[in-house]
């Protein structure tokens, strides 16, 4: 029995290391307290890693060396080796983290306490809390500018997005939004802010210089009622030319052309699409379908969904490695 | 590029430094609002579990003055909540002088009668008062009031709710046992209405009128009680929720049991959890140390009410509000998956009924397949056409 499972094993090893090609999407599954890794190759799950309770948000350090999981309900980020799957440790996060972000310094991370009201920023080297800041009610959407000078949480209750200035560690302003903002992603080059509201049913765009609101992007789907509607995860290319707003129980991805924030197309995903990642070539985008428990798999040129993977019980977040 | 940038964000630190507020806020804006409570005596209950809690609904309030304080500390908006609580068999009039003296922005738990006797007050004239517990369906049909709005959804909305559920699962024949206070005949009223409205047949109507103590007597008692035409489910009406509870389990026929026990349509349960629900359930047991209920969250939302209009509007001012909370722009996340609003034709906040139990939700009213021109929430309850509240003119 031994023997056979390590031959499976030496047949297994090489063939993980090869689909090593374009890389992995990782994805954690809020209820099955897991991450299912699929191979950007072959499109299969290869493999299912253990996480502490109700792991949400995931990133990447920017080497890929390490992968950083919001265990909520463990009220932990925890620090995993992506090779060995092992849990090193886990980093102060305060109470029931959801989503963060790394600032590009990657050294600090940046994370929505959702519990509690409050933005906790943790050095990931010395593994300390070193800022503590008091947000609205249910903070949930986590970025940082491209500079790495701004911080900006969504609180979904509050209704508003924090603007913190990353040296003071301090709120310089706060904008409001529709109900209950979901998602913050800056435009690659920094210009721009836009933050999705889950039951307003719209994305505002900012200007970040100024703080000022540019746009707002509203949808709309025949057959599918307005209150169902509900942007959550933003996806943006580098060129800054097209958006991918996942709408929650809409079970689309909106595709959206940036310049004149008017919808292209809709693209059919699985049930409750939430969040997204893209292939760093920026062929394939990946999404996260809580209630149906799979993701699917859109080609960006063709602007289609290709396919559905299955994976575990409710997949949330969704990050890209090598 | 950059330079310009971090200027101008200097320049907007050092005027907020000036204010002293980490706001982008105009000017600093109070809002008082008042917690008017009428108590009425509850005549006692079969069993001895699970009493009212004696804050229900007051501790909706308090949660919704500290998420609204977390959101107007951003903005400048400083608000505060008076209680005033008026004990059983005491004259309310000098409360309601009290409560108008405070603030014209009240928040009103009391039985119909005493809400009217403090909407018409003359002083009331120009208040914005919110109903977050008055289930009668005459507040918002006759004698609605121009002043008052209705975060509590109307014994008609709760009922709706729960036909438009049963007879989606094609449980069409219904056996209804009403208790015979005021409020459990008022209930069979509403799940009469109900019925005719989505088409299901009341086959058995039966009268709970036993003085008993069913917790000894129940398994012998409640089979015979329940025999009779076959139904799809039993409905009971039992407001006070005195002896339902001794009926599940004991009919004679294997029969859900639906209504004011088992499976119940509620504006809010413990056991609600989607649409991010879990975290104001958690703020919530925090606060209290108990489980939210639908008295909670309807004054829970009035606060939250307030809060968005004085948000959007930029003013306490309450006819402005009133103005604001109608119109078509206001919108109110509920943690039951859409945006809530207010009906302009009297009213009454729109928002989604759970069919709950206490372990679970089995679904969220509107049930999917009731449609409607304008808003699907406006199947539950009395629509524009049916809502005769003249004062809403």
């Amino acid at each position: 029995m031994n023997r056979l499972t390590l031959i499976f094993a030496a047949l297994l090893l090489p063939v993980s290391a090869f689909a090593a090609g374009k890389g992995e999407i990782w994805v954690t599954n809020e209820k099955d307290d897991t991450i299912s890794v699929i191979s950007v190759d072959t499109l299969e799950v290869i493999r299912t890693i253990a996480t502490g309770e109700r792991p949400r948000g995931i990133i990447f350090t920017h080497d890929h060396s390490r992968v950083y999981v919001c265990a909520s309900d463990s009220d932990a980020v925890q620090v995993i080796d992506p090779d060995t799957g092992e849990i090193l440790h886990n980093l102060p996060s305060g109470e029931d983290p959801e989503q963060f972000a790394l600032h590009p310094d990657g050294k600090h991370l940046y994370i929505a306490n959702e519990d509690d009201a409050i933005a906790t920023v943790v050095d990931v080297e010395t593994r300390r809390v070193i800022a503590q800041i008091p947000v609205g009610i249910e903070p949930e959407g986590m970025a940082i500018s491209p500079d790495g000078k701004i911080a900006i949480v969504t609180s979904e209750t509050t209704n508003m997005a924090h603007w913190i200035d990353t040296e003071t560690q301090k709120i310089f302003a706060n904008t409001l939004v529709d109900q209950r903002p979901r998602d913050a992603a800056f435009t690659a080059d920094g210009s721009q802010l836009w933050v999705s509201a889950e039951i307003g049913g719209t994305v505002t765009v900012f200007d970040v210089a100024t703080q000022a609101e540019l746009g707002k992007i509203h949808f709309e789907i025949k057959g599918v009622h307005s209150d169902r509607l509900q942007p959550v995860g933003i996806v943006m290319t580098r060129d800054g030319t097209r958006a991918f707003v996942a709408l929650g129980p809409a079970n689309h991805i909106a595709v959206v052309d940036m310049k004149t924030l008017a919808v292209e197309r809709y693209i059919l995903t699985g049930r409750r699409v939430w969040h997204m990642e893209m292939t760093p070539d920026e062929s394939m985008l990946f999404s996260t379908n809580g209630l149906s428990g799979d993701v699917t798999v859109v080609d960006v040129g063709r602007g289609e969904a290709i396919k559905t993977i299955k994976v575990g019980r409710f997949p949330w977040g969704a990050a890209w490695r090598p | 590029m950059k330079v310009p940038m971090s200027l101008m964000r200097t320049l907007i630190l050092l005027v907020l430094c000036a204010l002293g507020a980490p706001a982008a806020a105009a000017d600093p804006i109070a809002v008082p609002v008042v917690w008017l409570e009428v108590q009425v005596d509850s005549p006692p209950a079969l069993s001895n579990l699970d009493p009212i809690p004696d804050d229900a609904g007051l501790a909706g309030a308090r949660l919704g003055l500290a998420d609204n304080a977390s959101g107007g500390r951003f903005l400048g908006h400083d608000y505060a909540l008076t209680e005033i609580i008026v004990a059983p068999g005491t004259d309310p009039a000098p409360a309601m002088a009290q409560a108008l003296a405070t603030s014209k922005l009240i928040v009103v738990k009391a039985p119909m009668d005493a809400l009217l006797a403090l909407a018409d007050l003359p002083g009331a004239a120009d208040a914005l008062i919110f109903n977050a517990a008055a289930p009668d369906v005459a507040l918002r049909l006759d004698a609605c009031r121009a002043n008052v709005l209705h975060t509590a959804p109307s014994r008609a909305m709760l009922t709706d709710a729960l036909a438009q559920f049963l007879i989606k699962k094609r449980w069409t024949d219904w056996m209804l046992i009403a208790g015979v206070h005021p409020g459990d005949q008022a209930y069979a009223d509403a799940i009469r209405l109900s019925a005719a409205k989505f088409g299901a047949r009341i086959r058995e109507e039966k009268t709970w009128a036993f003085d008993a103590d069913m917790r000894r007597s129940a398994s012998a008692e409640v089979p015979l009680f329940t025999q009779g035409r076959d139904v799809d489910v039993v409905v009971v009406a039992d407001e006070l929720e005195d002896w339902a509870r001794y009926v599940l389990y004991n009919t004679w026929d294997p029969r859900p049991i639906v209504g004011t026990e088992g499976l119940s349509p509620r504006a809010w349960a413990p056991s609600v959890e989607q649409w991010g629900a879990a975290q104001l359930q958690s703020r919530f047991r925090k606060l209290a140390g108990r489980g939210m209920i639908a008295a909670d969250y309807g004054a829970w939302a009035a606060l939250r009410s307030i809060s968005e209009g004085v948000t959007r509007a930029q003013t306490a001012d309450p006819a402005t509000l009133r103005a604001y909370i109608l119109s078509p722009a206001f919108e109110l996340g509920g943690f039951k998956g859409r945006k809530m609003s207010f009906r302009p034709w009297n009213g009454q906040l729109r928002q989604p009924i759970a069919l709950v139990h206490p372990r679970a939700v089995a679904a969220l009213a509107p049930i999917e397949g009731y449609l409607h021109r304008n808003n699907e929430m406006d199947t539950l309850g009395y629509d524009e056409a049916e809502a005769g509240c003249a004062a809403f003119r």
